[in-house]
């Protein structure tokens, strides 16, 4: 009897990853517990055990190649003297599991072509084809996968003609701490896992190499200290970028964010600014339910004192955690883990910074007006492509900053259109979706020919089960539904 | 002196004395903080202070034997009884005065109040409402003086009450393993609020509370400024010499209540009134110098001027305006 090696997820995020090398060759005998192969991502290097005892008797990915989807069949081992036949015999292991959940995907989306596999259509627009390629070769899409997202529209702030490079939200944020920290000797980063690891999340990936232990510092697990440590350290005229390795443990220290940070200016008349950028991802991720898994989008972006931002994308990320860094204020910082490992197009500007507190036209389009920020972004644009097939042109407005938050260019959009949804992964009561609802009725009543309505994560604790993970999240399906709502379709 | 991580026995030997001139400082600076906090009590008989008012007296020699060992550039962080702190940082009494008041002359425009003041020119670093918040503000202050090199300590003060909050020691450990300059002061008062030490920790003995960090710490008579100073020199030596944090703690008194609404049935009158007269730490220096040939009408012209100069700080927050209304919208955010 045979047993597939597959593939294994480094994280829950993961989807794909680089096999990097076979430290076993066929026809080697292995045990079980015998490291095999080496595989990488971009936040990670993780050795493969074999499963099993017996006989590698077949490679099916040879080593070095580059996305591998998550469960895979990567290596078959046979018993000692077993014949292994072709190889396209060997389905993954859970594949029926995977199919199960296509199945569920299927029967949750309305029967729009196209809908069930998202990863099916990466959209006109997404020019990273072969990632998109990878992907749509992928067995089956994680519960919460939003890959192959079609990109936004570059920043309005960049020059016309400048060139752009393709990279992951991921480097763009570490290139952003790179440049200021070469630009500013008092800007420092600090955190738990920062240096040594490298970041949790591979944020912070070469910066204690290039700036060394004293600005890249690594702490205990210490929220409330170390954010005090960081408020008194910027009181004292420090920048201080402090990580969180997940803005869930900021709950731990959101006295000294709201307390210490945000108010000390005031509290001060004017005297004590407290220049300091809180950042880490927020949100959900994939499958790690409650407690790991909260948005804190309206939380923070309640507090006067503070500035919250939240990029959807690459570019926007980079150039505005530029300006966050350079910036008088406490801000908040809020990223998002799934849209780490994304790709899109960053302009290849020496000094690429984006003004804070102004939105994003993400789509043109005048039929309705779609809201969001973040990973809620990905729901926006998704399901204004779909709306699209059926004649709806959706606009699609990307907040980037929750506070200041970019009131006009919403009532612009809506006095054109005259509908608008608000999207975003959070929970609905009290929600930036809320506010933005109550912003366009106050501001845009009688442009309005539909209620706003809103898409939002449920009202309940993040569920850990893959199916109601995918329930207690907003979908495309959800964004599209909301769209006709409003125009009475 | 003081063993690498041990805890010094609260019975020094000897009290290290004073010159003539120190002790004329002390008595300056503590009777100033005490006219001072006598005259803001009034104020807020008066209904010209309003919300909560923490008085420092009685504890007048912690912070001024501190800030005689302290040097120009180190910088003060307390917690809200923060008056005294402010005075001895160097504050005007006027500018403070107009704040508790309320007043656009305060040193917060008025928008902070007793509990919430600072001032960037003076390194007084607040003046927090959170009572621990001082020890990670303070202990990052450190951070900032130890990433620039610049040989400051940090002064950072608190109750015995803030000790028993977590961040406290999440600060502890942080300023213990990256060495910073600062030295942890602990008033205690015995009463955090209504409650007696004992009821609330397990360890009365606070300046074992850095042991488990590494960090050297001291029981002391905070009544005592000479004490106060001898033991604030050397915590501050050990952390410009780089060997890290240093935990005080000066067990002092607090005369009026918790807070100017707080009656203090949780205490004994005979018990106030015997620190008064056997523990006071003004009347201390007055006595030794009395004994050491100093007339009483000089001293009287030092109160006398402490008084001037507090009336000059009543008058002028009760005759400075309210701030102007369109504050309400500034300083919510640096430009």
């Amino acid at each position: 009897m045979t047993v597939n090696v597959l593939m294994p997820a480094l994280s829950p995020t993961m989807e794909q990853g680089k096999l990097a090398k076979w430290l076993k060759n066929e026809g080697d005998a292995v045990k079980a517990g015998d490291v095999i192969a080496e595989i990488e991502t971009d936040k990670a290097t993780m050795e493969v055990e074999a499963v099993d005892e017996g006989v590698l008797a077949r490679i099916l990915i040879p080593g070095g190649t580059e996305n591998v989807a998550v469960n895979t069949p990567i290596a078959v081992i046979a018993e000692e003297g077993e014949e292994v036949a072709d190889t396209a015999d060997h389905a993954p292991v859970d594949r029926v599991g995977e199919e199960d959940k296509a199945q569920e995907q299927a029967e949750a989306a309305p029967p729009v072509p196209g809908q069930t596999a998202p990863q099916d259509e990466p959209g006109e627009a997404n020019k990273a084809a072969t990632k998109a390629a990878v992907e749509a070769a992928t067995p089956a899409p994680k519960a919460t996968s939003v890959a192959a997202q079609p990109s936004p529209r570059v920043a309005p702030e960049v020059p016309e003609g400048t060139t752009m490079v393709s990279m992951t939200m991921r480097e763009a944020l570490r290139d952003a701490m790179a440049e200021e920290m070469r630009r500013d000797p008092s800007v420092f980063v600090i955190g738990e896992e920062v240096a040594e690891y490298q970041g949790a999340y591979k944020v912070t990936q070469g910066l204690l190499q290039e700036f060394g232990a004293k600005r890249v510092v690594d702490t205990p697990i210490t929220e409330y200290g170390f954010a005090g440590v960081g408020v008194g350290a910027a009181f004292a005229g420090l920048r201080p970028i402090v990580e969180f390795m997940t803005f869930n443990f900021s709950m731990q220290a959101i006295d000294h964010i709201v307390n210490s940070a945000a108010k000390t200016l005031y509290m001060s008349g004017g005297q004590i600014n407290c220049p300091i950028v809180f950042r880490g991802p927020n949100g959900a991720a994939a499958r790690v339910a409650a407690q790991h898994s909260q948005d804190y989008s309206a939380w923070y972006s309640q507090v006067p004192g503070l500035i919250v931002i939240s990029p959807s994308n690459a570019s926007d990320a980079k150039g505005l955690l530029k300006a966050a860094i350079r910036n008088d204020n406490p801000v908040v910082f809020l990223e998002n883990e799934i849209l780490y490992g994304k790709t899109s197009e960053v302009p290849a500007l020496e000094d690429f910074v984006l003004p804070i507190g102004k939105a994003r036209i993400a789509r043109p389009g005048k039929d309705v007006t779609l809201v969001s920020f973040s990973i809620g972004m990905t729901y926006a644009l998704q399901a204004a492509e779909q709306l699209a097939k059926e004649g709806i042109d959706a606009e699609v407005i990307d907040l980037r900053t929750l506070r200041p938050m970019d009131t006009a260019t919403i009532i612009e959009s809506v006095k054109k259109t005259g509908r608008c949804v608000a999207i975003e992964e959070g929970w609905p009561q009290c929600g930036v979706s809320a506010e933005i609802a109550m912003r366009v009725q106050q501001e845009a009543f009688d442009y309005l020919d539909a209620p706003v309505l809103r898409v939002t994560g449920k009202d309940t604790p993040m569920p850990y089960a893959a199916n109601l993970e995918k329930l207690a999240l907003p979908s495309v399906a959800d964004v599209v539904t909301a769209a006709k709502a409003v125009l009475y379709r | 002196m003081v063993e690498e991580s041990g805890v010094v026995p609260a019975s020094a030997p000897t009290i290290p004395p004073f010159t003539r001139e120190q002790e004329l400082t002390a008595f300056r600076e503590m009777l100033l903080i005490r006219r001072f906090e006598e005259k803001a009590g009034q104020l807020y008989g008066m209904g010209v202070i309003g919300g909560f008012c923490h008085l420092y007296i009685g504890q007048e020699a912690v912070v001024v034997g501190v800030k005689m060992a302290a040097r120009d550039g180190d910088q003060f962080t307390t917690s809200y009884r923060d008056h005294g702190h402010m005075l001895a940082s160097g504050m005007e009494p006027r500018r403070v005065m107009a704040e508790l008041a309320g007043k656009r002359g305060g040193y917060s425009k008025g928008k902070g109040g007793s509990m919430h003041m600072f001032s960037r020119e003076a390194n007084f670093y607040g003046g927090h409402g959170i009572v621990g918040a001082p020890a990670p503000i303070g202990a990052g202050v450190a951070f900032a003086n130890a990433y620039r090199g610049d040989g400051r300590v940090s002064l950072t003060f608190f109750g015995e009450g803030a000790a028993n909050q977590g961040q406290v020691y999440e600060a502890f450990n942080m300023a213990s393993l990256w060495k910073l300059p600062v030295v942890f002061i602990v008033e205690n008062n015995r009463y955090a609020m209504g409650t007696e030490i004992s009821r609330a920790s397990a360890q009365i003995d606070l300046s074992k509370r850095g042991a488990a960090f590494g960090i050297p710490g001291k029981q002391i008579d905070g009544m005592d400024v000479r004490i106060v100073k001898a033991t604030a020199d050397e915590a501050i030596e050990w952390c410009r010499a780089g060997k890290g944090p240093y935990l005080i703690e000066a067990q002092t008194y607090r005369y009026r209540g918790h807070s100017m609404s707080d009656p203090a049935k949780y205490r004994s009158k005979e018990e106030v009134q015997k620190m008064r007269e056997e523990h006071d730490p003004i009347e201390q220096v007055r006595a030794r110098l009395i004994a050491d040939g100093m007339s009483e009408d000089e001293l009287k012209k030092i109160d006398a001027n402490a008084r001037k100069i507090v009336a000059e700080a009543a008058d002028f927050a009760t005759a400075d305006k309210e701030p102007d209304p369109s504050e309400l919208w500034t300083d919510v955010l640096a430009s």
